[in-house]
């Protein structure tokens, strides 16, 4: 479904990923860990259409087209969805205006029906009771005044109304209670399915507990170092990323 | 991928879309001010001689203002000196004889209304809405004057005003803008062409939002209109002003004046949507507007409440203001003033509190764009007999590229330590994470912008009348159109 091939992206002088190959195929969930500055965000960035990085060499396919000749609104409308670390504050347009906006573009460039509004408020209920959020948050600003806890459910809340085949989810887990990630966690779950590919973007193993992943990549200096099953995320927990910086060090103790 | 730049100088860009002259044979007065003027005008008008002897002294008074070289210079705005004998003070569409019906106004100024999509015919009838067109200096059509008449409601030109209800004119004309307040408002004083009159009676509340349009059009010439609408006791009007003019490669003057009065428990609301020609892509021509508005609250518990939406104009001097006189009344203002090319905006308010307990309210709202340049100025002044006064003020700025500029010059007197007064202001740009998130979701940048700009104007457009609110909007997307691929 997305295959990245040997992919180099860079932001001002300064380059980041350094040769990065990926293959997910649908229905599958890939969980990439690393430490900061490590290259996690800036791929899931690159992968999206970010103005400031810049695709040095390298390919992406999604679906077998080329994804890094189309404008990000373009990715958007070809199913590729990235939930934001940080989503930015919109003041004055209403959420439920704002995803209705987004959705309705991309029925349009899909040539399908667009929805009004009476009919797009009870699809988006519906979505909110899965992420249990606030109906009062869906009038507000976009992000204007949420909490943290409550701007992550609400890029959660998205994917589940804009139905993407590849979503990229930043850090979903960063800056949330217990409760809360058990609640973004279980959303996430809902939307797994055989015709949909997650790659799922975090620092730590914890999240993995409740979204079990079916392979899980480390990054380290901009490129893939290491992939494998869940027990590598549970490696990477006790040892910590040194360990896989002396890479003799960690493919012995993997065997 | 369209930068944002990119986006920036497109909207920059944008033509003006209402361009065009509509041939009419005007019947106008030679260039030029002088006495002879002013009586040309008055009796053109058939004006009762107190109008006449009125408009004399305000000229006297504005050729002693010229003489002394007394014309305003402290607004943020540029422009090379007015020549104040090459204008034509009056044109009037050529008619023999008195319209009574839309049937015999002239087709060719009726495609010009359709032109700018002004529903003067019936679909504005069906909606409700009593139009009172002004094009040029002469009203031409006036309609629903019959249902509001049963009401007692008087909705006429000025001129007919002036003829028909002289005592009222006389009473209340020049009482909130003296004709001495200042340069422009001497010279509308005397040279005033029409405009509208409105009386709403006692406990009276206006059954419909009234309506003009106004219209700049024979080449060279001014258009100095005026307007007085008087709110008696415990009455209610809702006001609306829009305005588009054809495009010119003269700058001309434009020089209203509008007057509001409040009686006890009276309230008006008046919303204005300008957009004239702002000058093309290098800033040459357009109009220059300069505005004289003010609103007296006279009675107690009485309220003025002033909504613009200014798009238009190569440059914007304007200053709805509201004089706080009755106790407990309310005075607002709420403002979006778009900059883009090379327009100058200076416009603002100014809250006079007189009377105890009474509260006023700012909300403005600056966008530049291209190399537009765009001043907020503001008065809040607290007189020492108004115990209690409270005042709100905000105004926030919006920059889209780096070309263009935002100022905000707030001042503030009080002489009554019983005032609270709270300012808030804050200037930001269209960030490129806000449009990138936008994509994200599917919105194309140009689509972005639109959004992120009605939000910013959200806390104003709501204060609009929905039709008028819909027609805000429509005119800021139509600003911002054209813009990506």
């Amino acid at each position: 479904m997305l295959e990245i091939r040997n992919l180099y992206a860079s932001i001002g002088e300064k380059e980041i990923l350094k040769g990065v190959n990926l293959h997910v195929k649908a229905g599958e969930v890939h969980a990439i860990m690393g430490p900061n500055g490590s290259g996690k965000s800036t791929l899931a960035n690159v992968l999206a259409g970010h103005p400031s990085y810049t695709v040095t060499s390298g390919e992406v396919l999604l679906e077998g087209a080329n994804l890094l000749v189309m404008a990000p609104e373009n990715r958007a409308r070809a199913g590729l969805f990235l939930c934001f670390q940080h989503p930015v504050e919109v003041p004055g347009v209403r959420l439920d205006h704002f995803m209705r906006a987004g959705f309705n573009a991309i029925q349009k460039s899909k040539g399908q029906e667009e929805m009004d509004v009476l009919k797009f408020d009870r699809f988006i209920n519906d979505k909110a009771k899965l992420v249990e959020m606030d109906r009062s948050l869906i009038r507000r600003s976009v992000n204007e005044g949420f909490s943290g806890g409550e701007k992550k459910r609400n890029e959660i809340l998205q994917m589940a109304v804009f139905e993407p085949k590849v979503s990229i989810l930043d850090e979903p887990d960063s800056g949330l209670d217990v409760d809360a990630l058990r609640i973004v966690a279980g959303a996430i779950n809902q939307m797994r399915s055989p015709e949909r590919a997650i790659i799922l973007v975090t620092h730590y193993q914890r999240i993995l507990d409740y979204i079990v992943p079916d392979v899980v990549h480390v990054i380290v200096g901009g490129r893939i170092v290491m992939s494998g099953g869940k027990e590598l995320a549970l490696e990477v927990e006790t040892r910590g990323y040194d360990w896989i910086e002396r890479p003799d060090e960690a493919l012995r103790a993997i065997g | 991928m369209t930068t944002a730049n990119q986006v920036v100088k497109d909207v920059a860009k944008q033509e003006y879309k209402y361009g065009f002259v509509t041939d009419i044979e005007s019947e106008t007065a030679p260039p030029g001010l002088s006495e002879e003027t002013i009586r040309f005008i008055s009796a053109k008008k058939d004006e009762p001689e107190f109008m006449l002897e009125w408009r004399l002294k305000a000229f006297r008074h504005f050729m002693a203002l010229l003489d002394k070289e007394q014309i305003p210079r402290w607004a943020n705005v540029h422009y090379p000196p007015i020549d104040f004998q090459k204008i034509i003070y009056y044109s009037a569409p050529r008619s023999s004889k008195k319209l009574e019906s839309l049937g015999e106004v002239d087709p060719e100024l009726l495609r010009t209304y359709e032109k700018l999509g002004i529903p003067l015919q019936e679909q504005k009838l069906l909606a409700g809405v009593a139009v009172d067109a002004v094009f040029d200096s002469v009203s031409i059509a006036t309609t629903f004057k019959g249902e509001l008449a049963k009401q007692g409601i008087i909705f006429c030109s000025m001129s007919e005003a002036v003829r028909n209800h002289p005592n009222l004119v006389k009473k209340y004309l020049g009482s909130v803008v003296p004709y001495t307040d200042n340069f422009f408002a001497a010279l509308n004083s005397a040279v005033f062409s029409d405009g509208s009159f409105c009386y709403i009676p006692k406990g009276v509340r206006c059954p419909m939002e009234l309506t003009t349009y106004f219209r700049i059009n024979a080449q060279g010439s001014g258009q100095f209109e005026r307007t007085l609408i008087i709110a008696d006791k415990g009455s209610y009007v809702s006001y609306l002003e829009g305005c588009s003019a054809p495009m010119r490669d003269e700058n001309q003057l434009h020089a209203a004046v509008v007057e509001l009065i409040t009686m006890e428990g009276a309230e008006i609301k008046y919303s204005t949507i300008q957009n004239w020609y702002p000058g093309d892509e290098e800033g040459k021509g357009g109009i220059y507007n300069f505005v004289t508005k003010r609103g007296k609250c006279q009675g107690a518990n009485s309220k003025i409440s002033w909504t613009q939406v200014e798009t238009g104009s190569a440059i914007t001097w304007k200053y709805p203001s509201v004089i706080l006189q009755g106790d407990n009344s309310i005075g607002e203002f709420y403002s979006v003033a778009l900059c883009k090319g090379y327009q100058q905006a200076d416009t603002g308010t100014k809250m006079i509190h007189m009377g105890k307990n009474t509260r006023s309210k700012i909300i403005a709202k600056g966008i530049s764009a291209g190399h537009g340049n765009n001043t907020y100025r503001g008065l809040v002044r607290v007189m020492p007999k108004a115990t209690g006064a409270w005042n709100f003020t905000q105004c926030d700025s919006l920059l889209l590229g780096d070309q263009c500029g935002a100022h905000t010059t707030p001042y503030v007197e009080v002489r009554n330590s019983t005032a609270h007064l709270e300012h808030e202001a804050f200037t930001s740009k269209v960030s490129e994470e806000q449009l990138f998130y936008c994509n994200q979701r599917g919105i194309s940048t140009e689509d972005a912008h639109s959004l992120i700009i009605n939000g910013f104007c959200k806390e104003v457009f709501k204060q609009l009348p929905l039709e008028f609110a819909v027609e805000a909007t429509r005119l800021l997307e139509l600003n911002l159109e054209g813009a990506v691929g």
